[in-house]
Formats: structure tokens, sequence, C-alpha cells
């Protein structure tokens, strides 16, 4: 288990922790959007019923 | 345009509209001679920054001239629907009897004559600042009449996309150079090219065969997204 | 089956159906790619010429894949949006095109960090892939931009799909223009060719990468599309049920 991969370690664990984070980060963006929507919705609907 | 009784050809629909923009821009002059002087000092700015060696200035000649007629083209194609849209001619044109992307066709074909043609008749003459031979003139002069034909047309589904658009002008240059791309490599590699002494048809084909291709579609796409943009 | 596609195109069918699927997609794209990394990084044997540094491709090639991939997906929406004017088609459109941009991003950072121990630079003109990945970002950025400068939903979505159409008449045109000059220049590629002439103790691991970052997509693309056809339905009446009955 070579881990700094040849002495390239730098190299390659940079693209690799590089792509784990866009991973994550186009994630989080999605549900985050998901949720700002759901909740925007929410408090409209919630307003025009209670008036 | 012709009264209602008579049924115009789609032919003479492309004419008289391109005669239309003509006489406009023949009014006009200032509408073709400053993408003209536009293209001559952008073509002038690399010498003054770079600096005057001869060697330098022939090797990038190509490029730099290439680089120089895209961005003059992209600065014309951006009144291309302009007037039309704030006289309302457009919405003229919408509802014209004559196909739509006939008219579109027409418009560029009188934008490209008043645009992209004078490049092409001018590029020697800024060419030999860069100390261009003769024998290399020639052929940037045909990659950038087939370039100049597919910028045209390329530029005018642009405009027609970002007309009335609030900064319609950056967006439009976001939208087109990237697909300009392939042309301007063509064309100025091309160009480089002849000056080493290398085969050049390859090039050239690509070019005429790109015009030929954005001929095919880009007046029905211009004609869709006007259509889109004015509904 | 039929039925099943044409309730498909309803966004309230849609979003329900969406939100089954995406644990479906997710979990097989992450045990793919879990294993694709770790045979990459550990069990692939070492390549010739570029030493461990080539295991960048493990990376590199899926993103570049996908960046392909979404826009195509984006293309294909928008047109079958516009030919068969089906409001959802856009919003897969319009949600493919943050992602594709992701990707397209990816392949570009990890193409450059792939060139410096290759060639001693962080960039590479001369590299075909790279350069046409390049063009490729600047398409997705014309597309959001475009979206971004209309205001009508309707007539975003349409003036965006024919310019993604027209793009995506350009994508080959543009991978073609920038190969044949670099193949003129002997050009030095990035990626080490695949297929048949790969060792399969290399192959497996890239073809895992490529199909777990594909289910990937999908699940994140559905995600997003839930929350596009969530807004743009926001003043439904299924909306507005379901949110009082509080569902997801």
């Amino acid at each position: 288990m070579d881990l700094s991969m040849g002495g390239y370690g730098a190299y390659v664990w940079t693209c690799f922790i590089m792509a784990g984070v866009v991973l994550v980060v186009c994630e989080w963006r999605a549900r985050l959007r998901h949720r700002r929507v759901y909740r925007d919705i929410e408090v409209r609907i919630k307003a025009l019923g209670d008036s | 345009m012709s009264s209602e009784d008579e049924p115009i050809g789609m032919l003479s629909g492309i004419a008289g509209i391109a005669r239309r923009d003509l006489l406009l821009a023949w009014k006009r002059p200032g509408d073709v001679l400053n993408p003209l002087f536009f293209f001559a000092m952008v073509a002038a700015l690399f010498p003054l920054a770079v600096g005057p060696s001869p060697e330098q200035l022939k090797l990038s000649g190509p490029a730099v001239l290439w680089v120089a007629a895209l961005l003059s083209m992209l600065l014309s194609l951006n009144s291309l629907f302009l007037s039309d849209y704030e006289d309302g001619s457009l919405d003229q044109m919408l509802v014209s009897p004559v196909p739509l992307s006939a008219l579109a066709l027409g418009k560029t074909l009188a934008h490209w004559l008043t645009s992209g043609l004078p490049l092409v008749v001018v590029s020697p003459v800024v060419a030999i600042t860069f100390q261009m031979p003769f024998s290399v003139t020639g052929y940037l002069m045909l990659t950038l009449l087939f370039g100049t034909i597919s910028l045209s047309l390329l530029g005018s589904v642009g405009a027609a996309l970002t007309v009335g658009l609030h900064r319609g002008t950056a967006l439009l240059s976001l939208l087109i150079l990237p697909l300009a791309m392939p042309i301007l490599i063509f064309g100025a590699r091309t160009v480089s090219l002849v000056a080493s002494g290398d085969g050049v048809a390859g090039g050239l084909y690509f070019l005429a065969a790109y015009a030929v291709l954005t001929l095919s579609f880009a007046p029905f796409a211009t004609a869709a997204a006007l259509r889109i943009s004015n509904e | 089956m039929w039925k099943f596609i044409h309730q498909l195109a309803s966004p309230p069918h849609f979003y329900r159906i969406a939100q089954i699927l995406i644990p479906w997609l997710a979990v097989p794209g992450l045990l793919l790619i879990g294993y694709g990394a770790y045979a990459g990084l550990f069990l692939a044997p070492m390549d010739y010429q570029q030493g461990d540094a080539f295991r960048i491709i493990y990376v590199h090639v899926p993103s570049a894949y996908l960046s392909m991939l979404a826009y195509m997906t984006m293309a294909v929406s928008a047109g079958i949006g516009l030919i068969w004017r089906i409001k959802l088609s856009h919003a897969v459109a319009a949600a493919a095109a943050p992602l594709g941009a992701w990707f397209t991003f990816l392949a570009l950072a990890t193409g450059s960090i792939w060139g410096k121990p290759m060639w001693g630079t962080w960039w590479e003109w001369g590299d075909p892939r790279l350069t046409s990945e390049l063009i490729m970002l600047f398409l997705y950025f014309g597309y959001m931009a475009l979206r971004g400068a209309i205001d009508d939903t309707t007539k975003a979505d349409r003036a965006s799909a024919v310019l993604a159409l027209v793009g995506a008449v350009n994508v080959p045109i543009i991978h073609f223009s920038v190969e044949w000059w670099s193949s003129l220049h002997q050009g030095r590629t990035l990626v080490k060719e695949g297929g048949p002439g790969m060792d399969p103790g290399m192959l497996y691991p890239l073809l895992a990468m490529i199909l777990g970052f594909s289910l990937i997509f999908g699940a994140l693309l559905l995600r997003r599309v839930r929350a596009e056809v969530l807004f743009r339905e926001r003043r439904t009446r299924w909306v507005k049920d379901l949110i009082l009955s509080g569902g997801n």
C-alpha cells in the first residue's frame, strides 16, 4: 500500500480529494436548494392560510 | 414591402430585406467603417504591447489578424437586430408572409456584406504591417472569407437570442466565442502553415465545410430564437 | 410501459418517483466509486512510463466523460422540451448545467495537475482534451449566463434550449478541431488510450469509476430536478397539498 504514490502523492491525492469534494459539494447544494425552496413555499402557504 | 395580394417569393424576400439593410448601411457609413478601424486598432495593439521585432510579427501575424477580425465581427454583430427591435421592424418581420428564416438569412447576408467582406478586403493592408508575404496574404483572405461567413451566421443566432436583453453585448460575446473557437483555430493556424510551407488543403476544406454547415442550420435557429425572444 | 413514461412527464409523479430512485442510483454509485478508487489507487499495476502519477486517470477520465454526458443530457432534454413543449424536460436541462460545469472544472483541474509531473507545466495548450474541455466550460457558462439574463422562465427555457442545441452541434466539431491540430504536431496526449491495449487490472477500476460517477450524476441530477420542479410548480395545487401534508 504505497500511500506516497511513488513520490507523486501530492498530485494524486489532491486530485482524488478534489473529486470527492466536488461530489459532496454538489450533493450539499442540491439538498440546500431543495430545502430552501420547500421552506419558502411553506412560509408563503402558511401566511396565506392565516390571512 | 409588397402589397398583400402579391405573394412574395422566398428569394425576393431575402433580397428585399438584404437590400434594405444595405441601403441603411449606405446611409450610415460609420456602421461599416467603425468595425474596420476597430480591426486595425486591435491588430496594432499586439506589436505595441509585445514589441516590433519583425520575426515575432511574422510569426504572430496570422493569429493576431484573425483574433482582431473575430473581435471586429463580434462588435458589429451586436447591432444586427437592435435597430429593428427598437423601431418595431422586428415585429413586422415576425408576422411577415415571408418565412422568418429567409428574412434572417437576408439580414445575415447584408451583415456579412457590410462587416465580413470588408474585413477580407482590408486585411491585406494590415497584413503588410506584419511582414506578411503576399503569397500568404492570399490564404489569409481565403480563410477570412469562409470564416467571416460562418461568424455572421453563428453570430446571427447569438444576436437573436440576446436582442433586447440587459447587458446583451457581453452576453453575446460569451455565447459566440466558444462556438467560434474552431473557426479561429483552423483559420489562424492554416495561414501559419502556409508560411511554414505545409499543406493547407485540409484546413481550407474544414473552413468551407463549416461555412456550409452553419448556412444550413443558422437561419432556422435564428428564426426560432427571434420568435422566442419576442413573443 | 407507455403509461409509465407518460406519467413521468407529469411533475407530481416525477417528483415522487425521483425520490424513490435517488438512493437506488446513489448507493450502487458510491459502492462502484469506492471499489474503483481503492483498486485504482492500490491494486492496479503501476504504469511503465508515468509511474504512480497515472492513477489520476481514475478521476480525470470519469470527470471528462461526465462533462460530456451532462452536456448531452442538457441538450437532449432541452431539445425535447423545445419540440414537444414538455416543461419537465426544460427543468432537467436547467438542472444538468451546473453539474456539467462542475465536472468540466474537475476534468480541467485534474488534467492540469496531472500535467505538472508529466510535462512540467500546469497547462498544455497542445493537449486536445484539455483545450476542448476548456471550451466546453465556456459553453456551460454561456448557457447559464443566458438563463440568468432572461427573467421569464418559459422564455429562458426556450432561448437556452436553442443555445444548447447549437452548442451540441459544435461539441464534436470542437473536439475534432483540437484533436486534428494536436495530431499534426504529434501532440503529447494526456490521456493514456484505454481499450484492449490496457491491462485489465488497470481497466476494470476505470470502468467502475466511470459507471459509478454516472450513477452519482444521475442521483445528483434527480435531486436537483426535484428542487427545480418544486420551485416551478410552487403555485400549483399538488405542491400546496404536498406541503400541507408535511411530505418531502
